[in-house]
Parts: C-alpha cells; structure tokens; sequence
C-alpha cells in the first residue's frame, strides 16, 4: 500500500469517527440539551472533514461540507436560530455529507446529484442571504479564506508584488496534535523568499523552564505574489492552535521599516531552510511531551484515546488466549488426576492459573468488543428516512448505547437491523390520523435497546403502533399455503409465521419494506450469527423484536454430547431441552422414520450418528437421550445423541483453512484433554443435507433444504 | 499443475534440491523439503464425517485443526496398520497445513535436478496426478510427490 492510499485510508477512517461525533452532536441539538460546545463541536466536525477532504482534492465533499460548515458557523455565532426546520436541515444535511464520504471512499458517484437540493435547503437556512458565490462547486480551494474571519478579504489583487508579514507563535495544543512549525515554516519557503526571525521574549529562566509550555514564537517575511488565502490554506489545520497574524506589506515597504515586534525581541535572523528547521525542532520536542501532561491534556476534548490495532494481530491474540484456556483447563485436570489435598501447593497454583487465564481471555475478548453506539446511530436516519416516506413521523429513542458486542457482531447486524427499523415505521406504526384517533402521540416512537442479559446480548425494538394483525396474518399465511387451511394456531405460533420465507404482509409493495424479502432474511443473518429473533405483540400497544446475540463469535457455549464414540458439541443456542423418551413416546412411521410424541405434538426424529454416517460400536444398546433443537427451516426436530456430558463454552476453530467445508459440521473445537471435537450444524443434520457423499457434488444449499422439505 | 511444480524445483538457484523421504505401504516416496514443517509422533485423530477414505481425521497442532492424510489410502495401497512408530509429517501447501500419515521417515536426500527424472506414465490416474517426478537411488527409486494434488484429491470429493 503506498503512503498516500493509507493516509487516505487513515482519512475514511477519522470521517467516520467524526460522522459519529456529528451524530451524536445533532442528536443531542435535537433533544435540546444541547449548549454552545455542542454546536461547537458539530461544526469541528464537519470541519475536519472538509479540511481532510481537501488534502484528497475530493471537491464534490469539500464544496458540499463548506456550505453545511458555513451555516453551523452561523449557528454558533446565534446569527440564525436552531429552530425545528433548522435543525431538520442540518440533520439531512449530515446524512447526505455521510453519504459523499461513502461515495469518496468507494471511489463511486451515487449522491452528489441530489448536493444541489442539500445546498438549497442550507442556504434557505442562512436566511436568504446565501454565500458568495466563489463557493460555488466548480472553484472548490476558494473555501479556504471563508473559515477563517480575522482577516480582511478586501482586493486581493493587490497583493500581487508584494509580501505578508506573518507573526506565528504557537500553543500547547499545536505540538500536542502533532504538528510541526518548522514543516508549516517550510511549506511558506515554497511560496517564495522567506526570512524567518524567531521571537525568544517568552522564553523563560532556565529554573522557571516547563516543556510543556512552548514560548517560542516566530515572525516570518515572505515574499510571494501568491493570495492571502494560499497563507491561510497553510495553517489552516493549525487554526485556533495558534496566535496567528498575517498582515500583508507593500512590495517597496523597506525591510527595515517594519516596526519589530517586541523591543525585546533579539536580533536572530536565519536563513531558510536549514538552521531555523532544527531550531523548531529543538523547541518542539519537548513540547510535544506535553500531552502526558494531565494539565493541557484537557484541551483537547476529544474521546478516549484509542488506539488502531489491524484486526490480524487481535486475532492472533485471541487463538493464543484459546490455546492458553485449553492449556490450563489440561493442566488442572492432570492435577486433579494426582488427588492431592486441596490445600496442596500446586492446587492453589493451578486455581490461580485459572483465574488469571479467565482474566486474560476477558480481557481479550473485550477488545474486539465495540459499543453499539454507531449503529444506533445510523437507525436514527433510517427512522427518519423511513418516517418521510411513509408519511408518518417517527422518533428514535435509544437505551443502552454503551454496551459492547464483538466487532463482526455489530457489523453483520447493520443490515438486519435497518429491515427491522424500516419494518416498525412502515409496519409497525400506525398513520398519523390512526394514532390520533387511538388516542395516541400522533408522533410515533421506536424504541431500540441493548442490553447484555447472562452471558448474551439482548437487543429489542419496540415501537409503540397498533400490535400484529393476527388474523390478518393467518389469512394470508393460508392464502399462500404456508399452513394448512383448517389449522389451529396459537398467537404465539402466529407471530411465528412473520419469520416464514416469502411472507410480506404489506398489502402494497412500498419501496422500504414489504419485497417479499421479509422477516426470514432477518432471522437468517440472526442465526448466522448466533442468535436468535423473537416476537411479542400486544393489540393497540405495538410489537417487541427481541434478538438474542452471543457476546463473540469466537468462543461458544455448546452441549457436549458423544454420538458413535465421537465426543460433539451442540450449539446451546439451538437446543430447547433434552428429553428421555417414555417406550410410549417413539412411533415409527414406515420402515425407518421415527417421531417423537411430545405434548401431543410429533416431531421427526433424527440418529445424529447415521446423519454423519458413522457407524455405533457393534452390541452397543439404543440410544435414548433426544435433543429438541430449533430448526431454520423444519420447525422443531429431535436429535438422538448417545450420552450429554456436560454444558460449556467451547474455543471455535474453522476447518476451512486447512481442510474444507465438511456436511454437518460448522466448526471445531479442542477439548480439555487436546483432542479436537466437532461442532455439529444442528440444522444441516436436522435439514437431512447430510448426504452421501456423491450426492453433496454440486447439492448447493438450497436444492439440499428443498429436498429436506419435499 | 505438474509443470509447474517441476519448473519451481528446476528454477530454484541451487543445483542440489532437498528432499524428505518416508516409507509407506512399502513403497518409498519424498517430499520437497521446503514443504515440510516438522514431524510429529501419531496422535489419535477425530474422524470427520463424509470424508474421502484417506481422510484418517483431524487433529490438534497446537490449537490449528489440521487434516490427516493417510497417504497408502491415497495411493491405492492398504490402510497405514495401527503403529506407536508411525509418523505424521507435518506440510504446507500455500496456506493449508495439512499431516501426512506414514511408516517412517528416513532420510534428507540432496540431489542435483539433473538427477530428477519426469514419471513415466503410469496407468493409475491417481499416482499420475500426484507423483511429479522420480529419484533414482542406491537400492531402487523414491518417489517425488505433489502435495498439492494429493491434498487437491478431498477437494474434489466433498465439494
């Protein structure tokens, strides 16, 4: 990767952080408990991102951000009010400035038409008087002189012939972000002829020295035909990070005659390049260690700091945790094998061990853990997205922003996420006059919560409409055949039938929801994670998505049963209870199929051992312990296992990188003793996708579920 | 696939190559050193369902899952007997690791390329496809074989 391509990367990657903080900042303008810091911060926001933008020379993002950061700027200076019609621009706004970013970093153009429509709008907000036009998309750089206000704009055609005199002293927070004057310095040389005076009044005793504090400041005489604002462009990152005053002096003005600064000021004139650079670079150094000072550290309100770790070597960490797990657990088993006193030396060692080992694997673990934050964020604009066209209003309320899921958890849940926030506005609510008439807040609310509830994430959207339509919903579950026409079913088996491949209950095909491709979608990518969706709905009150996540995707709690000698792990997520069948409750249809009778319900039966297709030790007796699990697609189906060992949480390995995909089994683990056990897909037995060998050739995955299903 | 391989051994700079050989089922068969990662004593595998017949099963190399491949199976011979002595060679083929499950290891054979003779044709699809060349030595010949292909072979039958 070349250095340019990652600094781009390293770009995209701040955008997003500073999208977040745009967010969460218009959030909180639009709950009114905002104060002028917060304004503040929307504008830095946006700011930045025009800043870095520029560097990129992405203009369709620059000329698009300086208009949204040019009302922000308004706004924070009270010039126009942040009423409601206000702030629904500006949220638009930075919804449409996410979308430029996107379109940035894919290199596509799929949002820049509808900038002029965004640009409309902002400046209906300025009230009419819209900027000048140099701000105009075709002349992206001219930007530059608008951001900052101290400077008069006035002719700049004068200054050709002619130099500035730029007086530049900085502040803490300038070294503290990393920046360099010699390299500012520098950058001016390229403009033209420069004389660089460094002004050492600050500088203080030697006793009295603090290198945090900078005391260096730098008066610089350029002459340059260039503009004004080609000046200001280059400290434009430094702004507000320094005492900054660039006056511009008539071509013929003697050097002389420039009134110094300061009487105090010693006579060090250098010449460019070389010495004032290493000048800088002995005053800067120090101050640079300034932000492990806690005093200035405070300037610099951003979050927490973090640090980027490429994902490989977290994972290479995670593996040797899981190693170290199945290392101890080994250990503590030989020596529970030695029967010692349990107040033996080595017990007490090895049940240290274990603590520790449990530590260092949480600890692991929590850094792939991301909050959930941004993706609520990102459902406030689909709730707003969606509420616009249906018609209806809507509101997010978010709880519990803070809780932490793996990182692949929250990425692969964006997209069921957003079906099911569209499905509660376009479904779920009611239209305005409907919830007038209910007596209802004619705007309705989604509520979307995580919560970490034992060993699991629990996220629920609840939105406060009109509850399922059962009946409806039979009706057409019956019209398409999905059950039989004289079936019986309870709400909850009902509710059930929304998750059904193929079943959309919108009468019309709106362009959000209702595509057919419904709630089984959602369920799907659910379950490929782990998890679990469940419905309740209460009539005129509304509905409740509740989806069960596990905390990570790679440690698993499983059964670990034995089927044919082998040692197994189920998935506990799949597994609704083991049952020891009765003699009476077994019934044998045909030759070989067998169902089980469990609460007046039958349920097929299937030998986990024959489905694998190994063969039970010769004498050994029927077995007879039956997993219930829950089936993707064949509803409840019961698992014959030989023997359920105990309930754990078990390391996942793949068996793709070394071998292949094998037919039911979706990964592997190793157990205490080092051996490797199987993970079985209690779906793909229970599917019956299990074939013989020369028939898995070409079965893709839905030919082998329809074959299940026939 | 054949050629390929043969031109990686022909272009390396060395004029000597270096190969381990192992006995299985009788017959002597080598492996381009540069494959093998180390070699490990039998450790009792877990067997995977539906797998090819020399598909003994997996097993735990410090925490990787790795395929076992009883290479007699592979060529047509009887299955490896249950033997402490045997061992597993561990391999790499770009960036599948996979063990090897033969008699014993013999030796490291340096030969100069010259000395590397292109298989006859054999009539066993099998061999043909997965033995790249022949080494001739003291008391008979070794047989250079494709990890590759021979890997390639489980491939084919569970996808």
């Amino acid at each position: 990767m070349t250095a340019q391509a990652s600094i781009r990367d390293m770009f995209f990657e701040e955008s997003e952080e500073l999208l977040e903080a745009l967010a969460e900042g218009l959030a909180k303008m639009n709950s009114g408990t905002h104060d002028d810091e917060t304004v503040n911060a929307v504008f830095r926001a946006v700011h930045s991102i025009k800043g870095g933008a520029g560097a990129f020379k992405l203009t369709a993002l620059v000329s698009f951000a300086h208009r949204f950061e040019t009302v922000l700027d308004e706004m924070r200076g009270h010039r126009i009010p942040l009423n409601p019609a206000n702030l629904q621009t500006l949220q638009r706004s930075a919804d449409h400035l996410t979308d430029l970013v996107e379109d940035a970093r894919t290199e596509t153009d799929g949002s820049s038409a509808q900038t002029a429509g965004f640009l409309v709008a902002l400046d209906a907000c300025l009230g009419g008087t819209p900027e000048i036009d140099e701000t105009t998309a075709d002349e992206p750089f001219a930007f530059a002189a608008l951001s900052l206000d101290l400077n008069d704009l006035s002719a700049p055609e004068e200054a050709l012939g002619q130099g500035y005199t730029i007086r530049f002293r900085p502040h803490a927070g300038l070294y503290g972000n990393g920046h360099d004057p010699a390299l500012l310095i520098a950058t001016l040389a390229d403009l033209g002829e420069i004389e660089v005076e460094v002004d050492l009044s600050r500088l203080p005793e030697l006793s009295a020295f603090d290198p945090s504090k900078p005391s260096l400041g730098w008066t610089i005489d350029l002459a340059t035909e260039v503009e004004e604002t080609v000046i200001h462009d280059v400290f434009e990152f430094v702004e507000g990070l320094c005492d900054l005053e660039i006056v511009k002096r008539a071509a013929e003005v003697q050097q002389d005659e420039e009134p110094s600064l300061d009487d105090l000021i010693e006579d060090v004139t250098i010449a460019v390049p070389t010495e004032p650079l290493e000048l800088a670079r002995t005053s800067s150094s120090p101050a640079k260690d300034e932000a492990a000072d806690p005093g200035s550290a405070q300037e610099n309100r951003g979050p927490k700091p973090t640090l980027r770790v490429d994902l490989d070597r977290v994972d290479r960490l995670i593996n040797a945790v899981g190693e170290l797990i199945i290392n101890q657990s080994m250990i503590a088993q030989r020596v529970q094998e030695l029967r010692l006193a349990t107040d033996a030396d080595v017990v007490t060692h090895v049940e240290d061990y274990r603590l520790l080992a449990r530590d260092i694997q949480e600890a692991v673990m929590a850094i792939r853990a991301q909050p959930v934050k941004p993706l609520f964020q990102r459902m406030s604009r689909i709730v707003r997205e969606a509420a616009d066209s249906t018609g209806k209003t809507a509101r997010l309320v978010t709880q519990g922003e803070g809780c932490e899921v793996d990182k692949t958890v929250v990425e692969r849940l964006a997209d069921p996420l957003t079906h099911m926030i569209r499905n509660a506005v376009d479904h779920g609510l009611e239209q305005r006059e409907g919830r007038i008439a209910a007596g209802k807040d004619p705007c309705g609310t989604i509520h979307l919560s995580a919560a970490h509830r034992s060993g699991a994430v629990i996220i629920t959207i609840r939105d406060d409409g009109a509850g399922l339509n059962r009946r409806k919903i039979l009706e057409i579950a019956k019209k398409k055949n999905l059950v039989s026409a004289d079936a019986e079913l309870s709400d909850a088996e009902i509710d059930a039938l929304l998750f059904l491949p193929g079943f959309s209950t919108a009468s019309t095909i709106s362009n959000l929801s209702g595509r057919g491709v419904g709630l089984d979608v959602v369920r799907n990518a659910v379950a490929a994670l782990g998890g679990r969706v469940s419905i309740a709905s209460t009539p005129g009150q509304g509905t409740e998505f509740t989806i069960s996540l596990p905390l990570t995707l790679a440690v698993l709690d499983g059964m670990v049963v034995s089927v044919a000698g082998q040692v197994m792990v189920i998935p506990i997520t799949a597994i609704l209870e083991t049952i020891r069948p009765g003699p009476n409750d077994l019934h044998i249809v045909g030759t070989n199929d067998r169902l089980l009778c469990i609460r007046g319900k039958f349920i097929p039966v299937v030998d986990v051992a024959q489905g694998l297709g190994f063969v039970r030790p010769a004498g050994s007796s029927e077995p007879r312990t039956l997993l219930l699990v829950e089936t993707e697609n064949q509803g409840q189906c019961a698992l014959i296992v030989d023997r359920v060992f105990d309930q754990r949480q078990v390391v996942i390995k793949g068996l793709d990188t070394n071998y292949g995909a094998v037919p039911g089994v979706s990964a592997a683990t190793v157990l205490g003793d080092g051996q490797i056990a199987l993970i079985l897909d209690p779906d793909a037995i229970a599917n019956n996708r299990v074939l013989p060998i020369a028939d898995m050739r070409g079965a893709a995955k839905h030919e082998g579920k329809s074959l299940a299903v026939a | 696939m054949r050629g390929k391989v043969l031109q990686s051994l022909e272009t390396n700079v060395a004029s000597e190559v270096e190969f381990v050989t192992f006995f299985t089922g009788g017959q002597s068969f080598s492996i381009d050193i540069r494959q093998v990662r180390e070699i490990r004593r039998w450790s009792a595998v877990t067997p995977l369902p539906h797998a090819p017949a020399e598909v003994l099963g997996v097993m735990n190399l410090r925490g990787s899952v790795i395929p076992i491949f009883d290479l007699a199976v592979r060529f047509g011979l009887d299955r490896t007997p249950d033997n402490a002595r045997n061992v597993v060679v561990i391999a790499a083929h770009e960036s599948q690791t996979v063990g090897l499950l033969v008699e014993s290891v013999s030796e490291i054979l340096s030969v100069a390329r010259d000395r590397i003779q292109e298989t006859p044709d054999l009539r066993s699809d099998n061999s043909r496809q997965s033995i790249i060349g022949v080494i001739p030595v003291d008391d008979g010949m070794t047989r250079i074989i494709d990890l590759g292909a021979v890997i390639q072979t489980d491939r084919r039958t569970t996808q």
